[in-house]
């Protein structure tokens, strides 16, 4: 409850929500919105401007911009719920084992997710779309794999703490096995910074898959997906800016929602950051661009105060510092 | 300093190690891409044949770990293998495209970071006021916005309406301008937030206290003692932010048409150059590597007080 409490008070993150929540409630209710189809064509209406009619004007086919926003909103949010979710799916317990059993398992786990950090969200993405092929399906294990490192990172270090409390050593004195304590001990602390770092990477995913869109390496062509509309309008930018205009607000939008409730979750959910100033440090891990190499989380620890000049292993940050240096660098590309 | 010296060789040797990973990662993706490369090479209309003998001859017939040793002396011979488009080597066409996009990323960094900096320094100093809640606003939104669409909005005002600057291309001097400043907002954005939570650490420490007790003005507090101090994770964040947008830029680079490494990717994928995607992939690997490299032996080069061993 105080939880909620706090988040309530904190106004962007309010905003945030409304946002959200208009934005979902608009979505499902697209229907009801628009009498007129995402897909058809009306080659007699070509590139009008915002009007009564057209509330956002048409594109280059003819299609309703207001329309296809709507219906794009709902693979837009299709596309960033699952992609998170195959995030969660594989980091999460790569994390957890990483973290829980350390030793070689955890050596061979963290230098790939070493490696696989340095890469920007959206080189990533691209990668594996060129190796899959473009298709909504492919998009989102695309784009939830480029998340997983963040997860595995965030996941373990959270573990690593974790493990050392008195109530981990209580559960095993009185001869709970492995499998008990990570889900009902472990697991279950940890889930507060899993919890806000998957919404911020709501925000992440939405931009780098927008971003395959718009290069035209994402859902099938003549799909309405805000990034694919922004590619698409492109060519028009001189004569009829409104067919990119409106879908990168929409993209815009979307992703400043989630980032403002990300920021309202943590500060919520983990009072102590705020009062120390660290949430903006920690969010800069997070969510920015930086390709978090050892030295980024090693920076993103001293932020945090996870002891930069005198821990011992600032310079080679494995374990990455507090809550506010777990975040790796959720590069959304620029 | 022989801990130093040990953490610095343990570093170069696993950054090796890292490099090895990479080409065998790259190796490994592209030979279980969809689609047989002889058969692209030789056309749709070839005959199985004629497929056979360009197998032969690209050594594709030959067990996986021949073929990977082959690679890997290639690559450090710098043969990436020829382009399946142009049919060019691949580092020649890769060069011109990688030094546009170091180009942009340096200027995008360099604006980036001082504006970023001052912004978070600026916060910092006068914090819960409603500039520093300007200022964080200011870099969430940076954060949030599609440098896609900011770089088109940029053109729109700049370009279409104001005719200051060019919409597109590389010819022209200021043709960069826009551009970078599209890769500076999402780099400004970052560096603001960060600064201004290192800042804040800092301003909360005794040496400050100390500083401000001995009666120093707050300008000589704010820049000599906490900035300083405060930098020092920052400027890491740089250094990987400059790698970063080197990969990041794609984006950026596909919608100013800037003649850069990204857009090379972006058409290499569509058009299943895969020598040249692995190319492009691998240069990017060998940067990003070599970048941490650096940034990680900086870092306790710019903060002496850490120690490796």
């Amino acid at each position: 409850m105080d939880t909620w409490k706090r988040f309530k008070r904190n106004r962007a993150a309010v905003a945030g929500l409304v946002i959200l929540a208009v934005f979902v409630a608009a979505v499902a209710a697209a229907p009801l919105l628009t009498s007129r189809d995402p897909v058809t064509q009306n080659l007699e209406a070509v590139l009008r401007p915002p009007s009564a009619e057209y509330l956002l004007g048409t594109d280059h086919l003819g299609r309703d911009i207001f329309t296809r926003i709507l219906y794009g909103g709902r693979i837009t949010l299709v596309i960033g719920l699952l992609a998170v979710a195959v995030g969660l799916a594989v980091g999460v317990p790569l994390g957890v084992v990483s973290g829980y059993y350390g030793g070689r398992v955890d050596l061979v786990i963290q230098r790939v997710t070493d490696m696989l950090l340095s890469f920007p969200n959206i080189l990533l993405a691209l990668a594996l779309v060129g190796v899959l092929g473009v298709g909504l399906q492919n998009v989102i294990v695309a784009v939830g794999i480029s998340t997983v490192p963040q997860f595995v990172r965030l996941v373990r270090g959270s573990v690593l703490t974790i493990r050392e409390q008195t109530y981990v050593e209580a559960a095993r004195a009185l001869g709970a096995g492995d499998r008990l304590i990570l889900t009902r001990h472990v697991l279950a602390n940890a889930l507060t910074p899993i919890i806000v770092q998957a919404t911020l990477s709501m925000g992440v995913t939405i931009l780098v898959a927008a971003g395959l869109g718009f290069l035209g390496l994402g859902v099938e062509p003549r799909t309405a997906e805000w990034g694919a509309m922004l590619g698409e309008g492109r060519n028009y930018i001189f004569s009829a800016h409104w067919t990119v205009t409106f879908p990168g607000l929409a993209i815009f939008l979307a992703v400043l929602a989630f980032n403002l409730v990300g920021d309202g979750l943590r500060d919520a959910l983990d009072p102590r950051l705020r009062s120390q100033g660290l949430s903006g440090a920690g969010a800069a891990a997070a969510e920015g661009d930086a390709g978090a190499g050892p030295g980024a989380r090693a920076a993103a620890g001293a932020a945090a105060g996870a002891g930069a000049g005198a821990g011992g292993g600032a310079g080679v940050g494995a374990s990455g510092g507090g809550a506010g240096g777990a975040g790796g660098g959720a590069g959304t590309g620029s | 300093m022989k801990g130093t010296l040990q953490y610095i060789t343990r570093r170069v040797l696993t950054s090796l190690l890292a490099l090895v990973g990479v080409s065998l990662i790259v190796f490994i993706i592209v030979r279980v891409l969809p689609g047989d490369p002889a058969r692209i090479i030789a056309g749709l209309l070839a005959t199985e044949e004629e497929v056979e003998r360009i197998r032969v001859a690209m050594g594709l017939d030959r067990p996986l770990p021949v073929q990977y040793w082959d690679f890997v002396t290639g690559l450090l011979q710098g043969d990436l293998g020829t382009s399946l488009r142009t049919r060019r080597p691949v580092l020649v066409e890769l060069v011109p495209r990688l030094k546009m996009t170091m180009l942009l990323a340096t200027t995008g960094t360099i604006l980036g970071s001082l504006l970023g900096i001052t912004a978070g320094v600026v916060g910092a100093a006068r914090r819960y006021t409603r500039l520093d809640y300007l200022l964080s606003s200011g870099s969430l939104v940076g954060i949030s916005m599609p440098v896609y669409w900011l770089g088109y909005m940029l053109i729109i005002v700049f370009a279409v309406n104001l005719r200051w600057f060019p919409a597109a291309g590389a010819d022209e001097p200021s043709s960069i301008v826009l551009p970078t400043l599209t890769l500076a907002a999402f780099s400004m954005a970052l560096v603001a937030r960060m600064t201004r939570g290192s800042m804040l650490e800092v301003l909360g420490q005794d040496y400050i206290r100390t500083a401000r007790a001995k009666g120093l003005a707050e300008r000589v507090v704010i820049y000599r003692h906490a900035l300083r101090n405060a930098l020092i994770p920052v400027l890491t964040v740089i250094g990987l932010q400059f790698g970063s947008l080197l990969g990041g830029a794609v984006l950026t680079e596909s919608v100013f048409a800037w003649p850069g490494m990204g857009v090379l990717l972006v058409n290499s994928i569509i058009n299943r150059d895969y020598p040249m995607v692995q190319g492009i992939v691998l240069v990017y690997a060998v940067l990003v590597v070599l970048l941490n490299l650096v940034v990680d032996l900086a870092y306790g080069w710019a903060d002496p007080r850490i120690r490796y061993d």
